[in-house]
């Protein structure tokens, strides 16, 4: 299953439907499997999501070639 | 004299003001105006009308404010307080009094601005600028920030401070611009349409602090309006302080109250998702046991049942009963095979009796025509010298007709 184009915010919403679904109880053994898979891969990427990116704050600049990201100082690490 | 008077048209008092009330009702001008002076005579009337003067340095004009425009005045007029008021001027024909009758009060300095506020307001929201369908949707997991707003100052530090706390590893990209003066409003808009150029944020917050409504102004300029309706790139404006209003808190996909509130729209606490999708994720196995579970006892049931236990016990009854059946089967076989025997032989003795084998044993026989074999039963079928086959008991004669008889009793 390709996962790229799915946002957090979908893979979110897929999880819950498929927890509705699996909780009703009215699925089969091999479709409750099979939901119960794709939820644990969908959880399996929120988590990922969650760690991917890494903290960056920046102010763009534009300058001759473009625009240049600088690193602003860490106000927000006080806290 | 009083002759003279009779013949001109004498009007009452009444008649008069009337008139007078009516010219001045078609006057465009006096039907829909704004003017500016000083609060004078100011009543705050018990029925929730403001009677009172405007006045400047040679004129004196009386004013009424109605309870309904009245009520939503944001501020309490008061003497001597300079304002710019909007409404029509009419007669207050009882006592031939003409008045303005206001519907808005600004006081004055930002008057100006604030018109030029509620035209660009009238004239985009038209145009649908502000239409909630044309809102988009916050994402709930932005990847990356986009902040236009001056890179100095508390607004940047607190919107960082208040991101970083809710989700550290947050990604923030600052588009530093002028967020007052002359430059402001096109540098707003730029940093904007280049966001949307770079695509490299999923959300933009146009933010700024508080101050007075010429600080906040730029935020109401078209260009900035216009840049922030264009974004497809989500846009939360956080302006001034939560009672302040600008255009660009209309225009925007979200209108934050303040700058720290706005990164609040923009970012979920990670504390809050994480316990989200461990909640699902429990709920998901406790779905799953319950589901295996379910299925682990009807099976036992299933097991546990006499087809299982003495699998051949079914098989054995049914040989027992195809026995039986069979029996029943070729006895009721054999029966139906003498009942034919019986029916055969009585159907062969009623055919004895009536073949005509038995008629030529007693001497009749059978003609026939030798030409086609047709059967002979009247002399008219033949005439003199047809040739016939007569069969007998023994065999068969050929015959030629050599005379045809009829009998007088036939």
């Amino acid at each position: 299953m390709d996962n790229r184009e799915v946002t957090f915010e979908q893979a979110m919403a897929e999880l819950e439907e498929i927890v509705k679904r699996l909780e009703k109880g009215e699925l089969t053994l091999d479709e409750s499997i099979s939901c119960f898979r794709r939820g644990v891969e969908l959880t399996k990427y929120c988590n990922r999501k969650l760690d991917e990116a890494e903290r960056s704050i920046t102010m763009l600049i534009e300058g001759e070639n473009g625009v240049t990201e600088k690193e602003l100082p860490d106000m927000g690490q006080g806290r | 004299m009083l002759k003279m008077m009779s013949r001109m048209n004498i009007l009452t008092v009444s008649e008069l003001n009337k008139h007078i009330k009516d010219l001045i009702s078609k006057d465009a001008v006096l039907s829909g105006l704004w003017v500016k002076g000083e609060i004078s005579n100011f009543k705050n009337h018990y029925s929730g009308h403001f009677y009172f003067s405007l006045k400047d340095e040679k004129s004196l004009l009386k004013c009424v404010m109605f309870r309904s425009n009245a009520s939503l005045l944001p501020f309490m007029p008061e003497d001597g307080m300079k304002v710019i008021i909007r409404g029509y001027v009419s007669v207050f024909e009882r006592d031939g009094q003409y008045q303005l009758y206001a519907e808005e009060m600004q006081p004055d300095g930002i008057g100006a601005l604030y018109i030029a506020f509620e035209k660009l307001k009238k004239k985009l929201e038209a145009e649908g600028l502000f239409d909630a369908s044309k809102k988009k949707k916050i994402p709930y997991l932005p990847r990356a920030i986009g902040v236009v707003t001056s890179s100095t100052g508390a607004v940047i530090r607190d919107i960082i401070n208040v991101l970083s706390r809710r989700f550290y590893n947050v990604n923030l990209k600052l588009y530093p611009v002028q967020v007052q003066g002359e430059q402001a409003a096109g540098q707003i808009a730029a940093a904007v349409r280049r966001l949307n150029e770079l695509d490299n944020v999923d959300v933009i917050i146009v933010a700024r602090g508080g101050g007075s409504l010429e600080d906040l102004w730029p935020f109401n300029e078209e260009i900035v309006a216009r840049s922030i309706y264009e974004s497809w790139i989500p846009v939360i404006s956080a302006v001034g302080h939560e009672t302040d209003f600008t255009i660009a808190d209309f225009v925007a996909d979200m209108r934050a109250p303040t700058p720290s509130a706005a990164a609040e729209l923009a970012m979920p606490e990670r504390a809050v998702v994480e316990n989200r999708l461990d909640s699902l994720m429990l709920r998901l196995r406790n779905a799953i046991m319950k589901k295996t579970s379910m299925e682990r006892l009807s099976l036992k049931r299933i097991e546990g049942s006499v087809a299982f236990r003495q699998p051949f016990n079914r098989i054995y009854q049914d040989r027992m009963l195809l026995d039986v059946q069979k029996k029943y089967m070729q006895k009721a076989l054999s029966a139906l095979n003498t009942n034919y025997r019986n029916r055969l032989s009585l159907l062969a003795a009623t055919l004895d009796t009536l073949s005509p084998l038995k008629s030529l044993a007693r001497g009749y026989s059978i003609t026939k025509s030798k030409k086609d074999g047709s059967l002979i039963k009247s002399i008219h079928a033949v005439s003199v010298g047809d040739r016939l086959e007569i069969s007998l008991t023994d065999g068969r004669l050929g015959c030629t007709v050599d005379s045809i008889g009829e009998d007088n009793n036939g």
